[in-house]
């Protein structure tokens, strides 16, 4: 009737699990009860869950990504906690939850917290930027974020209900194969993975049909933002890469669930096929996070020196290729393969060669900076510390691409603090950075810059205390993913790195006291005129929040960083005072199609781990049916007449004008 | 195990290589640095003595130097590589004196067996080997992929189950060194150090000979008890039985080990929970 599922699988024996799934589980029913009894849940319903706007839809997914950051962050400090005191003993974690650990550690931040925070940001800003009422296609939005969210709650389940795999967060076979690993943990991984795979692709499709088809009037290719054109790179990278881990991953599926002979040693299975295909996926990815990070610094960069992004079609080059180039170096995650010189030393260069378009990209910003009038507000100090942080990593990325350091230092810590070093240093810096950046244009008021500034220098120096002990670990012959060990010289430097990892949780805990702050003196920190910073692109010609139709008008652009020219001519010949003629807007419909078909989704993904064949069934016939039911919908619009569409624009536009009006009296 | 600190000519040449390297980034990294933080401070809102010049956002020759910095250094960088992996491919020859040593390793769960097929010893979790000689290494996988490395050496490769990887290292001075696994393959994997004791030329076939008077033969039943999932804290030595040992290995004519459903709890069904913690 279960499958495999039985008493055993909930971790009684392991008071760290289950007084961890305990405390969420009890946290998340308050929530609920409270929701339920306080009356939000229509609310709840109605405004978020159901919504189809991108608006919310990139809020909710920043939302999970922060949750998982949470999960992801407490998995770090019992790495380092661990390593810390694992010296010729076996620490607090044995081996079979420590190698959990790493394995969720790696899975949640990069699937789970890094994936939805930029496309959270992508979702919320491109529409907005590009002066549309939407993404392409609302409703799969919406599917898109409900199963990256089902993924994230199949990997959380796995905390109390069995195991989660133990295989690192690529899960490489033969290891991950069900003679070396019969438990359900890697079922949990891949499965989250699959259905969550699904939801990335979903949503890279959207984002790019909405680059590519729906702009504004006169925003051609060449003056979009710059986040407009590495979103459209990074999408691109997603719906080129993405099917790739899903058919590697049911490649595996097949082997653990069918007995077929992919990647295992027997029958012809072939171990290192499955390293060329999860690499082919992994690199892109890397670029697929960092790119929309890079387009935020550029907005943030411009516009806090008060300049325009300097050489924009440089950067649009190196965007290019940086996205075409990432493309062809899979190969030196496995140099020590034993592939020969040739295949090395070509994947080396090739490696190296995407340096040139990135260190491109430092410059630009640097001549950005040269000239300007620079203003250090939050995003800024993010900003500057991603490009000192960046740049080092960015070295060391260089060194592990020369195979002969390479063959000392692959699978090393110093592997591991480099990496760390360019997705902290490159896609969270970027995803802080966007998060205080846009967060006044999601929700109306802006962030406490005390408590931001203090996150920045806590997360900045935590982070170099915590990794440079690392590369020297590293250069001292530690392999990555010991749970204890035996040698001496290695201590000291966890010792530093545990505490490193200290100042880093400071730093956390400042952006959420910020945040908390931030709320309760949003009356203070109000944003009345939707320009909080005296931005340059169309998402600042809005009110904050947007009206759910974003803007009454299409905006007509005229250059690069419309708005500022908008604002610039403005000023000039004063506003034009001639009431404009409102017309009737026609919005999509809200749908629960996407939460629907995510819960019909974790059943079965569920139901497929435990081996609970009728469950299986069950799901997947919900979920198809809700498709079914989407596609034979009827209404899918609604009209917003033009009175209301008026009276919410003429607010916005008085607003406006006096802004405008009291900058032209100065 | 300080990766700056080699004991031979393989991993002398990659610690070379790694810092030249970083020294020939450094180069047009810490002026770069230097630079943002320079911009970023002098270019700030509140220094009146800056100059604000909003319409510098195009320059040719900016643009020129900005693309062909980054391009230059992975010119050369890109040559040290070339020639880095075709001087240090890990199958590359590595001459030394005396007579070459064969070494065939494999990796089990979760130890390293040494086989010399010349001596016809064996050993597990440690490398005898004589200083100044070439040692040829053949190394497999009894069951999932590790990474065999000794830091002081030089040049880790992988052991893959049913392929052969080759790597030739020299060890130049007499002493003891260690070695690990540097890729994550189960539950003991940490126990996987191994010790490297690099000893005289003169006194290597001594110790081959004492070491061949164990009572303890390595052969497919001894072999097939070994490959059992466990750690082993005693350093065995065998006989070995079957020079071909190592070909039957690779080959898969003995099958790949069987992971944890016959460890010493076997018997008890495998169900997902159970298996969890």
């Amino acid at each position: 009737m279960l499958g495999k599922l039985d008493w055993s699988a909930i971790p009684f024996d392991q008071p760290i699990p289950l007084v961890a799934g305990a405390v969420v589980l009890v946290a998340i029913l308050a929530v609920l009860i409270w929701v339920v009894v306080k009356g939000h849940l229509p609310y709840l319903w109605h405004e978020w869950i159901t919504s189809v706007d991108h608006k919310r839809i990139g809020v909710m997914y920043i939302l999970l990504a922060s949750v998982m950051l949470l999960r992801g962050g407490s998995d770090a400090i019992m790495m380092r906690l661990q390593q810390a005191v694992a010296y010729q003993s076996q620490g607090y974690l044995p081996p079979e939850h420590y190698n959990q650990i790493f394995s969720a550690h790696g899975t949640i931040m990069i699937f789970f917290t890094a994936m939805p925070f930029v496309i959270g940001l992508m979702n919320l800003i491109v529409p907005l930027q590009l002066g549309v009422r939407d993404v392409a296609f609302p409703t799969l939005n919406s599917v898109g974020f409900w199963l990256t969210a089902t993924g994230a709650l199949l990997v959380n389940i796995s905390l109390v209900v069995g195991e989660f795999a133990r295989t690192g967060w690529l899960a490489f076979p033969p290891l991950s194969e069900l003679s070396y690993s019969p438990g359900v943990g890697v079922d949990y991984y891949a499965w989250s993975l699959q259905i969550s795979g699904v939801g990335t692709l979903v949503a890279g499709i959207n984002l790019v049909t909405t680059v590519l088809k729906l702009r504004t009037k006169g925003m051609n290719y060449l003056r979009m933002p710059m986040f407009c054109w590495t979103t459209l790179a990074s999408n691109l990278l997603i719906v080129a890469a993405f099917p790739i881990l899903t058919a590697t991953l049911a490649m595996l599926l097949l082997d653990r669930y069918l007995g077929f002979h992919f990647f295992t040693n027997e029958a012809g299975g072939n171990v290192m096929m499955f390293m060329n295909l999860i690499w082919a996926w992994g690199h892109p990815e890397v670029y697929i996070l960092v790119l929309p990070a890079f387009g935020i610094f550029s907005e943030v960069v411009s516009t806090f020196s008060g300049k325009a992004l300097f050489g924009y079609r440089s950067m649009v080059l190196a965007t290019m290729a940086i996205c075409v180039i990432s493309f062809m170096v899979w190969l030196h995650h496995f140099f020590t393969m034993g592939a020969g010189p040739d295949v090395n030393a070509i994947f080396g260069i090739a490696s190296m060669i995407i340096a040139i378009p990135t260190g491109v990209k430092i410059y630009n910003w640097l001549f950005t900076m040269y000239g300007g009038r620079i203003r250090f507000a939050t995003p800024m100090l993010w900003a500057v510390g991603f490009m000192v942080t960046f740049i080092i990593g960015g070295l060391t990325g260089v060194l592990v691409a020369v195979p002969p350091a390479d063959f000392m230092l692959h699978n090393s810590m110093f592997l591991v603090a480099h990496f760390h070093n360019v997705i902290i240093g490159g896609v969270l810096f970027g995803a802080f950075a966007g998060f205080e950046y846009w967060f006044p244009k999601a929700f109306g008021f802006r962030l406490d810059e005390r408590w931001g500034k203090a996150a920045f220098w806590f997360t900045f120096l935590g982070f170099y205390v915590t990794f440079i002990p690392l590369y020297v670990a590293g250069m001292l012959g530690m392999t990555r993913r010991m749970q204890h060990y035996d040698v001496a010289a290695w201590r000291p430097w966890m010792f530093v790195a545990a505490a490193g990892m200290a100042v880093l949780s400071i730093g956390v805990i400042c952006q959420i006291v910020q945040l908390v702050v931030s709320i309760r003196n949003r009356e203070a920190l109000r944003d009345r005129t939707g320009d909080p910073w005296d931005g340059r692109s169309l998402e600042w010609a809005t009110s904050s929040p947007p009206p759910v139709f974003n803007f009454a008008f299409h905006p007509d652009v005229r250059g690069e960083d419309a708005y500022w020219d908008m604002k610039a001519a403005a000023q000039q010949q004063s506003l034009d005072h001639a009431a404009p003629e409102y017309h009737d807007i026609e919005m999509p419909r809200n749908s629960p199609t996407g939460f629907i078909c995510a819960f019909f989704a974790t059943i079965m993904g569920f139901a497929l781990i435990w081996h609970i064949w009728w469950m299986v069934i069950l799901g997947g016939i919900g979920a198809f049916a809700t498709f079914v039911v989407f596609a034979w919908r009827d209404h899918d619009e609604y009209v917003i007449p033009a009175a209301e569409v008026a009276a919410i624009d003429r607010i916005n536009l008085e607003e406006r004008r006096s802004l405008v009006s009291m900058a032209g009296a100065l | 195990m300080n990766l700056l600190d080699p004991q031979g000519p393989v991993a002398a040449a990659n610690s070379t290589i790694l810092v030249d390297s970083v020294f020939i980034m450094l180069v047009i990294v810490v002026p770069t640095i230097f630079a943002i933080l320079a911009f970023a401070f002098w270019f700030r809102a509140s220094n009146p003595r800056a100059r604000y010049q909003p319409d510098f956002v195009y320059s040719g020759r900016v643009e020129m130097v900005v693309w062909a910095i980054p391009a230059l250094t992975v010119i050369l960088l890109g040559g040290v590589a070339w020639i880095g992996s075709h001087q240090l491919d890990p199958a590359a020859p590595v001459p030394g004196t005396g007579s070459p040593v064969r070494i065939q390793a494999v990796s089990l769960d979760w130890k390293w067996l040494f086989i010399y097929p010349d001596q016809r010893i064996a050993t597990v979790n440690t490398l005898t080997v004589p200083a100044g000689a070439e040692l040829n290494f053949q190394l497999t996988s009894s069951s999932v992929m590790n990474v065999f490395f000794i830091p002081q050496l030089g040049s880790m490769i992988y052991t893959m189950n049913g392929m052969v990887t080759k790597l030739n290292l020299r060890a130049d001075n007499e002493g003891k060194l260690q070695g690990l696994s540097a890729h994550f393959s189960g539950d003991g994997f940490p126990d996987m150090m191994f010790d490297v004791n690099v000893i005289s030329p003169l006194a290597f076939p001594d110790w081959v000979a004492t070491t061949a008077k164990t009572d303890a033969v390595l052969n497919e039943e001894s072999y097939t008890k070994l490959m059992q999932q466990g750690i082993e804290k005693n350093r065995l030595t065998f006989r070995l039985d079957d020079p071909r040992l190592f070909d039957l290995i690779a080959s898969q004519h003995i099958p790949p080990g069987p992971g944890p459903e016959l460890l010493s709890d076997a018997g008890r069904p495998h169900s997902g929970g159970h298996d969890a913690r």
